[in-house]
Parts: structure tokens; sequence; C-alpha cells
């Protein structure tokens, strides 16, 4: 079934053309807009949504003191209801001691490894995520508002190029499907346009919450390139220029996606 | 790490319907996958999952293992007393869990 989405996909990817335009700000969806009634009732309710477990499990660790330094996240950071209100809508920031931008999940074990001395989270682990969907909880309806500036500009550009460059063995770019053919069907699917608005997310077909990386490398293996590893520079490229590409949509994390 | 989300009415009418609903966290896993390596991954499924409303069972299901990770069961009851509505939910490899809500009926 993939290899006839596949051969679908290139079948499409041919006929479109050769120039990917980016998506007018009046033409942008989000994912949410072009799931099922039925995948959107479960997102808006709290009690139904299964990343709001997650979200519990991160409230739990917000308080809970952890590393030699015996410091929790709300020791410093206060009530993440207030203090991480529009943070997950500002990442990837740009982290002087890196010289590059990181994302939520790298900053939360930045303050990890620096400010609790404790061992850093694996990706996609329980607890990563469980801290990640808290912290993007609290940017729910915040529109996205990732800073442009001098020092994150090549990043900007490193991401874009990433994003329209054919790779892997069907040589396919995420602008062909993502910019040009959104809206149409993929197998089952509908084409999103590729908007992260609600990650970390909960997708039905991982039947658990995810991070935008997780996303990326199941993409790329789709289309039968070698992943990137997790918090490589490109895939943070990506993420950084997906989210300038959202900007002023809405957060709608932690959401569900099919 | 939160074991289970339930949403039941603080409060009820005598005789109104009302909606419970419960979502628990546990990854149902089928028992038919193997790993990257062929070896079989050992099935982990809630069995049973009861509701009994002052120790009378209103509601009860058997999962199986196509039922999805993280299961959400919605059903209703009458309300007819004020009391305590406790849920159990069990499966393979000692899997036991218990939460109850209150409920105040006028």
């Amino acid at each position: 079934m993939s290899r006839l989405a596949a051969l679908l996909l290139l079948a499409l990817a041919t006929v479109a053309s050769a120039v990917a335009a980016e998506i007018p700000l009046a033409e942008r969806r989000s994912g949410y807009e072009l799931m099922s009634r039925e995948t959107r009732a479960m997102q808006d309710d709290d009690a139904a949504n299964p990343a709001t477990l997650w979200v519990l499990d991160g409230a739990a660790l917000w308080t809970r003191k952890t590393g030699a330094a015996a410091r929790a996240c709300a020791d410093c950071h206060g009530d993440a209801r207030d203090s991480m209100k529009g943070v997950a809508a500002r990442h990837p920031a740009f982290d002087p001691v890196r010289g590059r931008p990181i994302t939520l999940e790298q900053r939360i074990n930045a303050c990890r490894t620096e400010r609790q001395q404790a061992p850093a989270l694996a990706w996609e682990s329980r607890e990563l995520l469980a801290l990640a969907a808290y912290v993007a909880r609290q940017s729910r309806g915040m529109p996205i508002d990732v800073a442009v500036d001098a020092r994150t500009q090549p990043f900007v550009d490193a991401g874009r190029a990433t994003f329209q460059r054919r790779q892997g063995q069907l040589n396919l770019s995420c602008a062909q499907c993502h910019d040009e053919q959104w809206g149409r069907q993929l197998a089952g699917n509908v084409i999103p346009q590729a908007h992260p608005t609600g990650y970390p997310l909960y997708r039905l077909e991982w039947q658990t919450v995810g991070s935008l990386q997780r996303r990326f490398r199941g993409c790329l293996t789709g289309i039968r390139a070698e992943p990137y590893e997790y918090g490589a520079p490109e895939l943070v490229d990506l993420e950084l220029f997906l989210k300038v590409r959202a900007r002023g949509m809405p957060m709608d994390a932690p959401a569900v996606r099919p | 790490m939160a074991g289970a989300l339930i949403n039941v009415p603080e409060r009820a009418r005598r005789g109104e319907i009302i909606e419970i609903k419960t979502l628990v966290s546990h990854p149902m896993e089928t028992g038919y996958r193997r790993t990257q390596l062929g070896a079989p991954i050992p099935r982990d499924i809630i069995r049973t999952f009861v509701c009994t409303y002052n120790g009378t069972e209103i509601f009860r299901a058997e999962l199986h293992p196509a039922i999805a990770a993280n299961p959400f069961l919605v059903f209703s009851t009458v309300a007819t007393e004020s009391g305590t509505l406790s849920f159990q939910w069990t499966g393979d490899n000692g899997f036991a869990l218990t939460e109850s809500a209150a409920i105040r009926v006028e």
C-alpha cells in the first residue's frame, strides 16, 4: 500500500509545476482544519484528548525536584500557566551559548543539564514529551511568533533550502507535497500544509505523543531518504523554517492528528 | 505518571441521565507485533473495565487486542443517589488501576 502511495505521489509531483510557490496567508490551513469532524472533537475535548495524560504528567514533573541541584522547574519559573505562556510559540529560539536556534525540547534539556544538573532526557521519552506538552499547552490559542533577525536568518534560509531540496530515492522535496499538493489525497490521507501548530501532538497512527522531529523522520523515511538524527541541525533549521512559514497561526498544542 | 482521567458531572438532578467519560493511560500492546530482530513482543493489554455506583455494577467492558492505546470509554447512567462512582481497570502483567469520583444528586 505504501508503494502504491509513493507511486501516486510521484505521478502527482511530475504533473505539478517545477517551482514551489509559498502558500499565501489567506490560504493557510492548519492540519486541524483538514481533519475529520470526529478527530477534531477528540482534540477539542480535554477529557477525550489522549495528550491530556501527557500534560498531567508534565504538570507533575514541573514541580518535582531533580538532579544534583535538587531543583524543580517551578523553583525558577514559578507557575507554568503564567511563565510559560507563549514560550512554545516562540521556539525554536536563538540560544547565544550554542550560537544557533534550539527547539523547545532542547531548551528543556539545556535547563536540566545546566540548571538542575540532571542527565538530559532522551528524545521521545515520556518525560521529555510530557514536559514539552505541558509547556506547549500554555501557548494554546496564541499566534506563532518566532523571531527572525540577523542572528536567525541564516538558519531560516538553511531550513528553507532543506524544505525545497529534493532528496531520497523518490527524489521528492517537502515543498512538492506540502506547498504544491496540499488538500489532495495521498492514498487515504489528505496532504496537509505542514504547519507545526500543535506539536508535541498525539498522532493516532503512533498511538502516542510525538515531537515534530519524529514527524520529520517519518516523512523522510516515506520518501526513502535516510532520516537525520533527532536534534540534528538540519531538522532544527527545518523546524525553525516551518514555524516562520506558519507565523501568525494559532497554536493548538497538544493537538490530535490522524 | 498520570493513570486515568475521569469526567463525571459534580452534581445532577435525580433521575437525570449523566455521561461518564474515562481515559486511561495504557500502551495496549497487541501481542501480534515483532521487534526489528523478529522477536515477538508479548501481549500487554487491559482485559476488563468495571464501573460501580455506590457498590452496584453499572457498566462492564471486555477489552481486546484490537483496541487502541489509551482506551477512551464513554457511557451513561441514571443519577439515582449521591455517592461514589468507582472505576477499575485490570489487565495483563498484573495491571490494576482504581479511580473514583463523587457525585451529588439533588
